[in-house]
Order: C-alpha cells, then structure tokens, then sequence
C-alpha cells in the first residue's frame, strides 16, 4: 500500500487553493465568494501543518493558530458587513455593488 | 569732377513734396497740388540748369554717398549725371510738370484730390531715383517705390471693384518680373563684388568672363524686371487694367515715365548685354542664341500682339495702352538688336506724344461726362479744337508721319533692326503699318464724322489748365526729332574706354534716307498704308466693319487674345491645386499624424489602460492571480 507523504498533502492543498480561488473569480454571490476565501485559507492552514509534521518543527502549528484566529475574526466582521449590504441594497451580488465605480 | 550739388534737390524736391502733403497739407486740397505742382516745376526748371551748366562728357559725372557698408559689401545712394539720366530726367521732369499742371484740371472736385497729388509726388521721386541710380541696389528700391506707387495710384479709385482688382494685379506682375531682378543682380554681385555700375561695365570690359556661365542668364533675369516694368509679353496683361486709374496717371505713368523705366534699365544695362553668349548647362538647349537676342523677339513679339489687339478695342483709353505696349515692344527691341542709342531715342519721342495722346483722351472723356467708348464719340471738331488738333499732331507722330517727331525716332529703331535681324525688321515694319491703322480708326471714329451720342453733340472744349498742357506737350511731339538726340545718346553707349567723338554735326531733315534708306522707306510706305487702309474702312462709318470680315481673328483680338482667361485657367488652377494640397498635408499630415498623431496615441493608451481598471473586485483578483501563475511559470521554467 501506498504511503502518504508530504506530497500528497501539497497537492490536496493545491487544489483546495485552486477552488478557493476560481470561487472568488466567478461566483457572483458576496456569501459564497467569502466561503471560497475561507476555503484558500483552510488550503495555507493545510499546507502550514502537513510541513510542520513532516519538518519536526512546531512553528507552522503555531501560525496556524494565528490564521484560523484572524479568519474568525474577518468573518465575524465581514458577515455584519454583508448583512447590512443585504439590508441596503435587498441584494448580496457583487455586480449590483457598484455605486463606487467610477 | 562731380555734379554740382544741387542736382540732389532734382531728386528730393518731389519727396519733400510728398512728405509736406501726407503729414500736413491733406486737409488743404489746393495748397497740396500748388506743393506738388511747384516741386515738380522745381525739378525740371534745375534739370534744366543742370543740363545747361554742365554738360556731361561721355563719361559722366556722379554725386555720391557711402549708405552703408557691411562686412565687405559696400552700398551707395548717388546721383549720376551723363546723357542717359540727363535727356531720361528732362523727358520726366517735363512731362511730369505738364501733366501735374493738367491733374489740377482733371481732378478738381474730387474728394481724394490732396492725396493725388501726394502720391503722384511720391511717383516722381520715386521715378527720378531710378533715373539717377548709380548702383543696382538703389535702383532696385526706386523700382519697388515705383511700383508701390503705381499701385497707390491705380487703385486711387479704390472704391471702384475694378480699379482695385487692377492694382492689384499690376502690383503682383510686376512683383514676378522684379524677382528675376533680384536673382540677376545677385548673380551679378556674387560674381564680381560689385554693383555700382561703370565700376561694373569697366571691370566687365577688362574680364568679359568674369560672369562665367551665368552671363547670359543674368542679363535675361534683369531684363526679367524690365518686362514686369515695361510690359513685356507674357507679363503684358496688368498695364491695359492699369488703366482704370485716373487719366493723368495712366499718361504719366502707364504711357510716358514708369513703364519706359524698363526700357531706360535695360539701356543703363547696355554693357551685360554686350557680354558674349554663355549658357549653363541647363539651359544648353539655348545655345547660339544671346540673351540679346531673346530680348529683341520678345519686343517684337509684344510690339506685334499688342497691335493687333488695339486694332478691335473701343476704349479709348485701352487702345491707347495697347498701342503703349507696342511701342514699349519696339524699343525693347531695339535694345535687343544692339540699338539702345534708337531706342532711347523712341523712348523720349514717345514720353511726348503719348503723354499728349492720354492728356487729349483725358479731355475728350471729361468733357463726356466720362465716356469712354469711341463709338459714342465723334464730331469733335467743332467744339474742342485744342484737344482735336493737339490729338492729331500726337495721332500723326505715333503713326511716323515726317517731319513730326515719331518718324525719327521710329526710324532709328527700324534702322537698327535692318542691321540686326532681317526678319524683326519685317515684323516691326508691319507693326508700323498697324500702328498707324488703328490710331488712324482710333482718330477717324472718335473725332470725325458726326456726334453719336447726346454727350458728343454737347461736348465743349476742356478748361485752359487742361488744354495749355496739351499745347505744351504738342510742342516736343512735333520737334523732338530735330535735335540728333539719337546721335547724343550713342555716345553714353561707347565703350568706357573708347575715345568719344566730337560732338554730333547739325541735324538733317533728310538724314533717314541717307544713312538706311531701305529703313525709312519701308516705314513711311507702312504708315501710308495704314493710314489710308483706315480711312478706307472707317471714313463715316458708324460700326466697326472689321469683326464682319475677320470673323473669329477678330473676336480673338477683341478679347485680347484670351491672355487673361488662360492665365486664370493656369494660374488659378495652379493655385488651387496647391492650396489643395497644402490643405491635404496640413489636415492629414500635420494635422492628422502630428497633431492628433500625439493626443491620439495617448488617449488610446488610456483607454487600454481604462480597461484594467473595471471596479470589480473579482477582475482584480483574477488579474492577481494572472500575474502570480505568470511568475510562477517563470521561475519554473527557467
């Protein structure tokens, strides 16, 4: 049988961060682009860790911390910041948020 | 020895004249006239002292003064007194006074009257500079000063369409032939170093090929400025609308002083002429010919074409200036043919009798409320006798008829032509013919026969100021021919070093058929047959019988030949098509490429730019995820 090594962890990675990305450059919905932008910080946290195990070393654990605790925190913020939008404007699609365009 | 000093007021007399009249006199009509009037008299009652006093040897004599001098080039403003400028400043101070004297008649009344006279001033000095020139430079800036002024009183009708298009036009024509002055003088002074011209016409006796290739050419990029002057074909057509200024110009002016001017230059001149042949190589196809001799078949072309086109004209005045040109056609080609002595010689006949003739003119058209037209005229006999008489006196001299004036000096060109060119002499005997058959239709119909229009009936005869002036100018027409003048100005034409003769033996009436019988035989035989050709055909006619025989000749010479209408068609054309296409480079080359060239370059890289800029937050992040695979591409290939 196969043994899982610190590529295969990359490569989930990888591509967690790939979605992430193609969900914040195509999806329209505010809510969903913010869960894509939690999907590429999950896909860092993942890589972080799988380094940190395979490397014997507890600073990539650490840093982890660090993120998982700034994304509560944005998206505690964000999610206040879009409900109000959605209050306003009866709508959570970035192309009817435009008021700022030039 | 020098001139006495005095001689210089002949020459600013008529200047003071014009500045006291400009700056002060304009509001005082008769006060400006009496000015203009007594400058004038000055002139010539000193040129006459001057003549008196000293007769000039066949060297001369200059008055001079150093104008300016830069880095080598020296210029002078003299005053030179030999022959030539003498007999050319009495033949202008004479003519001038008489008719300065006559304006006062003819133009009383009218609102401009001061500044008339203010610019006939301007005029007279203007001319006498020329006259006394010593150098090409100042007689390049009196030539312009002459044209300005013929412009000013051309268009002194400026009110009047047609007086100002021809002054305009006189202006601009002659500006075409004093840019092949210029050009000629340059070569002329880039060559020698000089421009003062005996030092010229000794320093061109010693090194006759001092102007190398360029001698011919420069001396037919003179005569350039002469044909503008003096009206030579093709810059013919600007002298007939001259005529739409006030009488006493067109007789001052287009008939007696400027347009000689050409003629005078092209004899101060003589010695480039003289130079032998020589052509650059662009020009090798002229080869075997001399600038000389283009000279003469351009004057007796001119002489030829504008005689025919008098012949049908029914303007007074206009076959007056045809018959102008003509004659001017004549001594240009008597220049040509190497007799300048003969055409000097026409020239001062001619001031005389065609100052008479447009002084008469002037006269009949005044006393016909401004008619103009021949065959409105007739019957004058009776009710203007001075103006008749003195008219026929100037008709008969410019038809040759001896002893008057005309025939000699016509004979003398005919005479230099029979030496020179066998075929030029055939051409300026039928051109004889034809000059006295059109002034004999001119005389026949406007004088004789009976009144055909109300204002004929009741013309009566113009006021003293008018007629005495006609009497006076009556007087050299008659005699001019008896004073050997030809003989005087052959000795100005001498070789610098050349041993003068004694002075000129006594005058014989009879000298023509001695010395060129052929000449003035075939002359008088021509002036004969037109005359009673004329009188054939226009004794008591009311209609002009011509057109019905020539047909289209005579439609073609009625209308001048189309001159006008074909260099509208060339020169308008040509004008268009290149104002069409500066437009063309200035709206798509300047204006397209440079212009908006530059502000459309970098507008169209803002608006490329623009594009990056869309607002959306999720372009953005594609973009920076663009860039970020981009490097990464690159770091990993590399």
């Amino acid at each position: 049988m196969m043994k899982v090594g610190l590529e295969h962890y990359l490569v989930v990675s990888g591509l967690l961060f790939c979605l992430g990305v193609l969900g914040v450059i195509l999806r329209r919905n505010l809510l969903v682009l913010y869960m894509s932008l939690e999907l590429m910080l999950n896909a860092a946290n993942l890589a972080l860790v799988a380094f940190s195990r395979f490397n014997d070393h507890l600073n990539g654990q650490v840093m982890v911390f660090f993120i998982i605790t700034v994304a509560a925190a944005e998206v505690a913020v964000g999610l206040a910041l879009i409900v109000a939008l959605y209050r306003k404007r009866q709508s959570a699609h970035v192309e009817d948020l435009a008021s700022l365009k030039l | 020895m020098t001139a006495p000093a005095y001689a210089w007021l002949i020459l600013f007399l008529p200047l003071f004249s014009a500045v006291a009249i400009t700056l002060g006199a304009r509001r005082s009509p008769q006060l400006s006239a009496l000015i203009s009037i007594g400058a004038v008299a000055g002139s010539f009652l000193l040129t006459v002292a001057l003549a008196l006093s000293a007769p000039p040897g066949s060297q001369g004599v200059e008055l001079s003064v150093r104008w300016m001098e830069v880095a080598g080039f020296q210029a002078d403003f003299g005053f030179r007194v030999d022959t030539l400028s003498l007999l050319m400043l009495l033949v202008v101070t004479g003519v001038g006074t008489a008719i300065h004297a006559y304006s006062f008649g003819y133009m009383s009344g009218d609102p401009g009257f001061a500044r008339f006279f203010g610019s006939l001033s301007l005029f007279m000095f203007s001319m006498l500079g020329i006259v006394v020139s010593t150098n090409f430079l100042q007689m390049f800036i009196f030539w312009e000063l002459v044209g300005v002024s013929s412009y000013l009183l051309i268009g002194f009708w400026h009110e009047k369409p047609a007086a100002a298009d021809a002054c305009k036009k006189a202006f601009l024509t002659n500006r075409l032939g004093d840019f092949g002055f210029i050009l000629g003088i340059l070569i002329v002074w880039s060559a020698t170093g000089t421009l003062h011209f005996t030092e010229l016409a000794k320093h061109l006796e010693t090194h006759p090929a001092a102007l190398g290739s360029l001698a011919s050419l420069a001396a037919l990029l003179v005569f350039c400025g002469a044909m503008g002057k003096s009206a030579q074909f093709p810059l013919h057509v600007w002298l007939p609308d001259a005529m739409e200024g006030p009488t006493p110009v067109s007789a001052l002016i287009h008939a007696a002083t400027m347009v000689a001017a050409g003629v005078f230059m092209l004899c101060r001149m003589f010695f480039l002429f003289q130079l032998p042949a020589s052509w650059p190589e662009a020009l090798a196809f002229l080869h075997g010919w001399s600038a000389a001799d283009i000279v003469a078949w351009i004057g007796g072309f001119t002489a030829l074409l504008a005689a025919l086109m008098a012949m049908q004209q029914d303007d007074i005045k206009r076959i007056l200036a045809y018959s102008t040109l003509s004659q001017l056609g004549y001594m240009v080609m008597g220049v040509g043919v190497g007799g300048p002595a003969a055409a000097m010689f026409h020239l001062s006949t001619h001031a005389f009798f065609k100052a008479l003739l447009f002084l008469g003119a002037g006269s009949v058209i005044h006393a016909l409320h401004h008619e103009q037209d021949i065959w409105k005229m007739g019957g004058l006999r009776r009710s203007m006798p001075v103006t008749f008489w003195t008219f026929l006196i100037g008709t008969a001299a410019l038809c040759g008829v001896p002893p008057l004036s005309g025939f000699y000096s016509k004979d003398a060109v005919l005479a230099a032509a029979s030496h020179g060119n066998p075929v030029l002499f055939a051409l300026a005997v039928t051109v004889a013919g034809m000059t006295a058959f059109y002034m004999s239709r001119l005389f026949l119909v406007a004088f004789l026969g009976s009144p055909r229009s109300d204002h004929a009936s009741h013309a009566h005869e113009s006021p003293p100021v008018m007629s005495y002036p006609l009497l006076l100018l009556a007087v050299p027409s008659v005699i001019a021919g008896f004073f050997g003048l030809e003989e005087r100005f052959t000795l100005q034409f001498l070789p610098p070093s050349a041993v003068p003769h004694g002075p000129g033996h006594g005058f014989d009436p009879f000298a023509p058929f001695g010395h060129a019988p052929a000449a003035a035989m075939f002359g008088l035989g021509a002036t004969l047959f037109g005359v009673s050709f004329a009188a054939a055909l226009y004794g008591g006619a009311s209609r002009d019988p011509l057109p019905a025989k020539l047909g289209a000749l005579a439609r073609a010479m009625r209308a001048r030949f189309y001159f006008d209408e074909l260099y509208e068609k060339i020169g308008v054309r040509l004008h268009d098509a290149l104002a069409a296409l500066a437009g063309w480079i200035d709206r798509w080359i300047i204006a397209g490429l440079g212009v908006k060239g530059a502000h459309g370059t970098v507008d169209l890289a803002g608006r490329a730019l623009r594009l990056f800029q869309t607002g959306s937050l999720q372009t953005y992040a594609f973009f920076v995820v663009a860039g970020l695979v981009l490097m990464l591409l690159m770091t990993l290939v590399s």
